[in-house]
């Protein structure tokens, strides 16, 4: 199998010999193990309890939410290669419209903290395109916009919702990672790119 | 078979962020360690972790369970240049408490402090929010936390100048960078597969 390239280095525009590959090569166990997450991921050893398309699908839909245009890109890319259903990256495109909103936002737990609650923007797929999208993947894209937009609304009636819809407890477990990998692997290439685009000049 | 939930909701939940030891049970059944394979165990990086409950739930996917460990224990460890450790914890401790997270906030607010010896700013920081005024050199670390946590994403030139005048290396602002960033993918584990109990 052909070598998949750094992802977050693809991304970010950084290239062999630049300051920013210099001190990406300063934490390179973490540079590793970031691709190395992405891998497990994207190129897993096992797909029984979540497949390719729905992978790519949650992914393509999490960039999308975070308006980072050429990531989501790269993901709906993914998803094209995989999907068995080929209207499915344009199905993605919609749901990602709907649900634009702005996080973290969510509830704490009823006390001196509610004072800080805020409503985590509804995200419900409506009838007809959850039939297109099939129970599973629309129970995972709800999900995934909780995780992403007001995490501090999770529950365990979340994953009940999950399971409900076919989603097995390991199953669960990737999923989520899979999210929450996202959202750490999208602002490290948001950042590094601003870094790269403010680099003080050298002397 | 069928998976199912299995916990109970915590009968005595932290109500507030706090520096003080939780605990952590999982909404879904972690595995057994007769359970454990040779990938698993290599997941769990550390054996000791095979007593954690949210690491044994996570172990169920061993491969981005080892992945992430790995990246965690760099840009939080490698203490080789760039960010002093209370202010990787600091970042850390700002993204969970602009998320929400009672449980990271909690144990990154103790390893802030352990490392700062700075107890007090670190619960004015926790008590406040992360409008809080410490000192600029905090406060452009706990700013370029939240702007970063942010979705979308608002981290930007001004986050990154303020970090520069407040003495910050290029290392050093993508310490800050991986430190929040890491506590985004953190802060959603912790929060949606179990609940944090005093």
């Amino acid at each position: 199998m052909a070598s998949t390239p750094d992802v977050i280095d693809l991304l970010a525009g950084i290239t062999p010999g630049s300051a920013l590959d210099t001190i990406r090569a300063a934490r390179q166990q973490a540079r590793d193990n970031a691709q190395a997450s992405y891998l497990a991921l994207f190129e897993p050893v096992d797909t029984a309890e979540a497949s390719l398309q729905e992978r790519f699908a949650v992914a393509c839909f999490v960039a999308g939410l975070h308006a980072q245009a050429p990531e989501t890109t790269f993901y709906r890319d993914g998803l094209a290669k995989v999907a068995r259903d080929p209207s499915l990256p344009d199905a993605i495109d919609a749901e990602i419209t709907r649900g634009q909103a702005e996080g973290p936002t969510g509830h704490f737990p009823a006390g001196p903290l509610s004072a800080e609650d805020s409503e985590g923007t509804a995200y419900r797929i409506p009838d007809d395109s959850r039939a297109r999208l099939g129970n599973r993947l629309a129970a995972a894209l709800e999900h995934a916009h909780m995780l992403v937009i007001h995490p501090r609304d999770a529950s365990a009636d979340a994953l009940q919702a999950l399971l409900s819809a076919g989603w097995s407890a390991t199953g669960i477990v990737t999923l989520s990672q899979l999210v929450a990998f996202l959202t750490f692997q999208l602002r490290v290439i948001h950042g590094l790119r601003i870094m790269a685009k403010t680099a003080p000049h050298s002397a | 078979m069928t998976d199912t939930i299995v916990v109970q909701h915590a009968e005595n939940p932290p109500l507030v962020f706090t520096q003080a030891q939780l605990d952590w049970l999982p909404w879904l059944e972690p595995l057994a360690e007769t359970d454990l394979t040779e990938r698993h165990w290599d997941g769990l990086v550390d054996k000791a972790r095979a007593k954690s409950p949210y690491f044994m739930l996570l172990a169920r996917d061993p491969d981005i369970l080892g992945a992430r460990t790995k990246t965690d224990k760099d840009i939080f460890y490698n203490t080789k240049d760039g960010l002093p450790r209370p202010e990787r914890e600091l970042a850390a401790t700002a993204a969970s408490r602009f998320n929400g997270c009672i449980y990271c906030a909690s144990v990154h607010a103790r390893f802030t402090t352990q490392f700062s010896k700075r107890e007090g700013d670190v619960q004015r920081l926790l008590d406040e929010g992360v409008t809080v005024t410490i000192d600029p050199r905090w406060d452009a670390i706990i700013a370029a936390s939240v702007a970063l946590t942010k979705t979308p994403t608002v981290f930007g030139e001004a986050e990154i100048t303020r970090l520069r005048e407040a003495g910050l290396s290029e290392l050093e602002i993508s310490d800050v960078i991986h430190g929040a960033a890491f506590f985004n993918w953190a802060n959603r584990l912790m929060l949606s597969i179990g609940e944090p109990s005093l």
